[in-house]
This record gives structure tokens, C-alpha cells and sequence, in this order.
């Protein structure tokens, strides 16, 4: 691995040459209830972008959206180029907020899945993932089974099943959602150190602003009834390694006191 | 590094008992908590039985005592029940193979094909509502004196929970977990290889475990249609005689056939699924 030290500037300024993710004037409808309306969005190849609302404003409908599990009722869904719902969903890897790991599986062949659903081996796909067992953290769990593991942990190997598929573009709902705040915190310091070793274009869901600011270099607020965004705000915040200093940073403080105004604004 | 302290810190709380003497020790004390009461009960309808006939002066025709049938059973063993046993146990367990098989292959493509579900569903329940002591002399007509027909009526008595059970443990997969299923590339078959197949094996099980325990009951059915061996063949020809003594030794036989069944069937399953039990206790 390179040095995880060597610091990257904000996505935004890199590769803005060659486009991950891109949403013009989409709509979902479900019935007569919209649960999106006229989402337009533009995401750089390895980008950041978070998105925040409350509770209905649509924002997991549009991650469904870009990883191709459903279509858009109207408008036009791109990822890295492609548009129907099977090339998305060959592109898109999709985490919920629960785990959802295999009960009858250990940690590697949870890992192994996607691998094994590729056609390799069962044996081989264990073999590949050990590697990345070791580099998430998890080594000398390989054989634990999920109901042995904290729920911390059981996070951690799905986000690791989750890469393992070796997809591009990383599409999260709320995968920190059901877990305490200190393991929130831990996981969320961990998954930033983690995609600035292997940069993918992610996009995360979560209705904490906090969270938003610190896993996005760019950060959608979106109102509810119907679903809209309200305004998108890119992060430039000091690069640093510590969780902590920066959300001391003033600028950090002034950016979530905007997003919570926006906030209130919309509900 | 706090990622690997939280780590350690969460590796402690990782449960340990399996391995703990005290849990083993509270576990025995567990199993024989479990035991005693059943046991307790047996004994007390156990002596009133036999006081039945010794004391109340029931006569043997209508209850024989436990002693009369246990003499009856040893006496008679060699030369009759020892074969009606052979002769009823292959018909219980090849009839029980033949509703493991058909009843899982119907739960499977009725999972797969929603058309197929909605057309054969009906004819399932209905099949059900045949009687089934009315089906069994039809095939006797048909088969003979053959095994065929017995095997017929056990698998027609079995299948049912089988399919039921399967179908409902392979519905039950979360559809969030399907969705992570196909954007980690799964296709229909891996989804149902990886996920759904062994997501169904605990309502599997239980479907068995239920058809265990009429499995017997077919193949007693069976033979009364029209055998020439088998316990069913022998409580026709002992009721016909009053030898009340016989008809309770197979009762006895086939009440313990039916047990052995379903403690085997439990057996599989911890075996094949462990992690069922464990996900429990959660």
C-alpha cells in the first residue's frame, strides 16, 4: 500500500475531466406520490458526495436510483456513462444501514460473496479476501460467524463485503445509522482513511449533518414532500487525519451551522 | 490507533460459553429439568394403567395391563413383530424420502415461477382435503399388495408441510438483502444457492420434523387398505381375534417409530444448521 499520509486534495479539483456519477431533472414516482422531483446532480469520478434531508425527502430513492435497482419515472440517470438499469447495477455497490451479513457464513466467505458470485472458487474467493480482511482490521476473525461479532463489527465486514465486489462507485444508506455513537465515530474515522488508500465515487446518505461533512467533499440538502434538492455545498475543509481536529476547525463549525439552517428551512 | 483498540475492546465481549464448565454444568441441570416432568407423568398414567386391570378388574380384551402387552411383545416378537416392523419402518422411511423430494422440488418451483404458484397452489390445498383413508384402498385396487401403494399414502401424508414450510422459509429471505445480493453481481441462481437455500433449511426442518411424525400413520393406513405384513396388518388381523394385547405392542412400536423419526430429523438439523439456533439466543 502507499503511505496513507501522503494527503489528497479535495476530490472536486482532480478529476473533474472524467464524470462518475450524473442525475438530470429526475423524477420518481410511485403511484401518484413523488418521491423524487426534478434531481439534478453531477458527482467527478472518485468524488465525495453526501447527501442529507429528513426522514421521506427521497434521498435512499435516488441511491436505488444511480445503483440501477430501479428507473426513474423521468429524466436521465448516468453512471460513469452508462444509463440502463443492468449496466448501473454492474458499476454500483449498495450498503444499507443493516448489515445483513449471512448467518451461516464466517467473515470470509461473508466477504467472499461477490467473488464467488463472479465465478470464482470458493476456496480462491476466501483466499482473495484475505488480504483485505487483514487491511481492514479484521485479521484473526476470518472464521468468526456474525453472531459472534459486535455490531461494530459486523459493519466493518459488510462495507468489506461491500469492496470486495470491486465495484467503482460505493452508494452507502446510512450505514452508520444503527450503531452507538463512540462506534459511529470510530467507523466513520476509518471508512475516510480507508477510501483515501483506495479512492472509489462514493455516495452517502445520512441525516447527520456532522457525518455528511466529514465523508463528503460535497454535500446535497434535499427538503421533503416532494423530494428536491435544495442546494448543494462543496466541503473545502483543512486536510487532516484527525477525526477531531476537525471538527473543532471553525470552518467545520460554520458549514454545519449553514446545512442545519438549511435544514430547518426545509422542514 | 483507535480503529485496533476498539477492536481488542470488542473482541472481549465475544461470547465464550460453549467452552465454560459452569455453562455445561447449568446446561445439564437444564436437560434434566426438561426430562423430569414428562417422565414424572409417564410414570403416574404408567401405574394407573396397569392398576386398570389388577385393581379395577378392567378385563385384557378392552386395556391389558403394560406386563400382559410386554409379554405379548416378547412372546410374539421373533415370528410377528419383528418383521411387520422391518415391513412398516422401509414403507415409513422410503414414503418419507419420496415427500423430502417431491416436496422440496414443488416448494422450489413454486418459489421461482409466480405462475406456476397461482396454478397449482389451489390443486395443493385441495389435495389436502382428500381423505386420505379414502385414497388408500383406490390404490390398494391399483398397486396390489404391493410396497407402492403404503409409500404412495405416506409421501401424499408428508409432502404437504414440507412444501408449505420450504416455501415459506424460501419467502422469508429479507428483499434488502436480495437488493445487496444483486448489486454484489449475484444472478437469480446464486441468489437462491447462496441465500435463499440455506435461509429455508430452518422452515425446512420444521416442515420435517411435523411430517415425521405422520409418516407412520400412512403407512398404517396403507396397510389396512390391503397388505399381507407390515403393524398395520397385524392390528387388523389381532383386532379381528380381540388380542387387544398386539394391537398396543404396535401401537407401542409405531408410537416409538414416530419419535425415533423426529429426534433424527432434529438431529439433521442441528447438524446442517447450527447457526439457527444460535442466531436465537441473540
Amino acid at each position: 500500500m502507499h503511505s496513507g499520509t501522503e494527503v489528497q486534495a479535495p476530490a472536486a479539483g482532480r478529476h473533474q475531466d472524467a464524470v462518475g456519477i450524473d442525475l438530470v431533472d429526475v423524477e420518481k414516482r410511485f403511484g401518484s406520490t413523488v418521491a423524487v422531483s426534478g434531481a439534478s446532480l453531477s458527482l467527478p469520478r472518485h468524488g465525495r458526495m453526501s447527501i442529507v434531508g429528513p426522514s421521506g425527502c427521497g434521498k435512499s430513492t435516488i441511491l436505488s436510483m444511480i445503483c440501477g435497482l430501479t428507473d426513474p419515472t423521468d429524466g436521465v440517470v448516468r453512471v460513469e456513462g452508462a444509463t440502463t438499469m443492468k449496466e448501473r447495477l454492474a458499476r454500483c455497490a449498495w450498503m444499507p444501514q443493516r448489515d445483513l451479513l449471512l448467518p451461516w457464513r464466517d467473515v470470509a466467505g461473508n466477504a467472499a460473496l461477490a467473488l464467488e458470485n463472479h465465478g470464482t472458487s470458493k476456496r480462491a474467493a476466501r483466499e482473495q479476501v484475505l488480504d483485505l480482511i487483514d487491511r481492514f482490521g479484521l485479521s484473526g476473525f476470518e472464521k468468526k460467524y456474525p453472531h459472534q461479532l459486535s455490531g461494530g463489527m459486523r459493519q466493518r465486514v459488510s462495507f468489506l463485503r461491500t469492496m470486495a465486489a470491486g465495484k467503482d462507485v460505493l452508494l452507502f444508506d446510512e450505514p452508520f445509522g444503527a450503531l452507538d455513537s463512540i462506534t459511529r465515530a470510530d467507523l466513520q474515522q476509518w471508512l475516510r482513511r480507508t477510501l483515501d488508500e483506495a479512492p472509489r465515487t462514493t455516495v452517502l446518505v445520512t441525516h447527520d449533518v456532522e457525518e455528511a461533512l466529514l465523508l463528503g467533499d460535497t454535500v446535497v440538502v434535499m427538503s421533503a414532500r416532494p423530494g428536491r434538492i435544495v442546494q448543494q455545498i462543496d466541503v473545502r475543509l483543512p486536510q487532516t487525519e484527525s477525526r477531531r481536529e476537525l471538527i473543532r476547525h471553525p470552518e467545520f463549525a460554520q458549514l454545519r451551522d449553514e446545512l442545519l439552517s438549511l435544514l430547518e428551512v426545509t422542514e | 490507533m483507535t480503529v485496533m483498540e476498539t477492536m481488542t475492546s470488542t473482541g472481549t465481549d465475544v461470547p465464550t460459553s460453549d467452552a465454560d464448565p459452569s455453562s455445561r454444568r447449568r446446561w445439564l441441570g437444564a436437560t434434566v429439568k426438561r426430562i423430569l416432568p414428562p417422565a414424572g407423568i409417564l410414570l403416574v398414567i404408567g401405574i394407573l394403567w396397569q392398576m386398570a386391570g389388577d385393581v379395577f378388574g378392567v378385563p385384557d380384551y378392552i386395556l391389558p395391563t403394560l406386563s400382559e402387552i410386554w409379554a405379548s411383545a416378547s412372546e410374539n416378537w421373533e415370528d410377528t413383530f419383528s418383521s411387520a416392523t422391518v415391513v412398516t419402518l422401509t414403507e415409513v422411511l422410503i414414503g418419507f424420502g419420496v415427500a423430502i423430494v417431491v416436496g422440496v422440488s414443488i416448494a422450489l418451483a413454486l418459489h421461482l415461477s409466480p405462475v406456476l404458484r397461482t396454478a397449482f397452489m389451489p390443486l395443493l390445498i385441495g389435495s389436502q382435503a382428500v381423505p386420505i383413508v379414502v385414497i388408500a384402498p383406490v390404490l390398494a385396487i391399483i398397486f396390489g399388495y404391493t410396497l407402492m401403494p403404503k409409500v404412495i399414502v405416506v409421501a401424499l401424508i408428508c409432502f404437504f408441510s414440507i412444501v408449505v414450510n420450504t416455501m415459506h422459509g424460501l419467502a422469508s429471505v429479507d428483499p434488502e438483502l436480495i437488493k445487496v445480493m444483486r448489486t454484489l453481481d449475484a444472478s437469480r441462481w446464486a441468489i437462491l444457492r447462496r441465500v435463499e437455500i440455506p435461509a429455508a433449511l430452518p422452515s425446512f426442518f420444521t416442515g420435517l420434523r411435523i411430517s415425521a411424525t405422520y409418516a407412520s400413520v400412512g403407512a398404517v393406513f396403507g396397510e389396512f387398505a390391503g397388505s399381507l405384513d407390515g403393524l398395520g396388518y397385524v392390528m387388523i388381523q389381532a383386532t379381528s381375534q380381540l388380542q387387544t394385547d398386539m394391537v398396543f405392542v404396535a401401537i407401542f412400536i409405531l408410537t416409538f417409530m414416530s419419535i425415533s423419526l423426529f429426534v433424527a430429523v432434529s438431529i439433521v438439523e442441528r447438524f446442517v444448521c447450527p447457526w439457527a439456533r444460535k442466531e436465537d439466543r441473540r
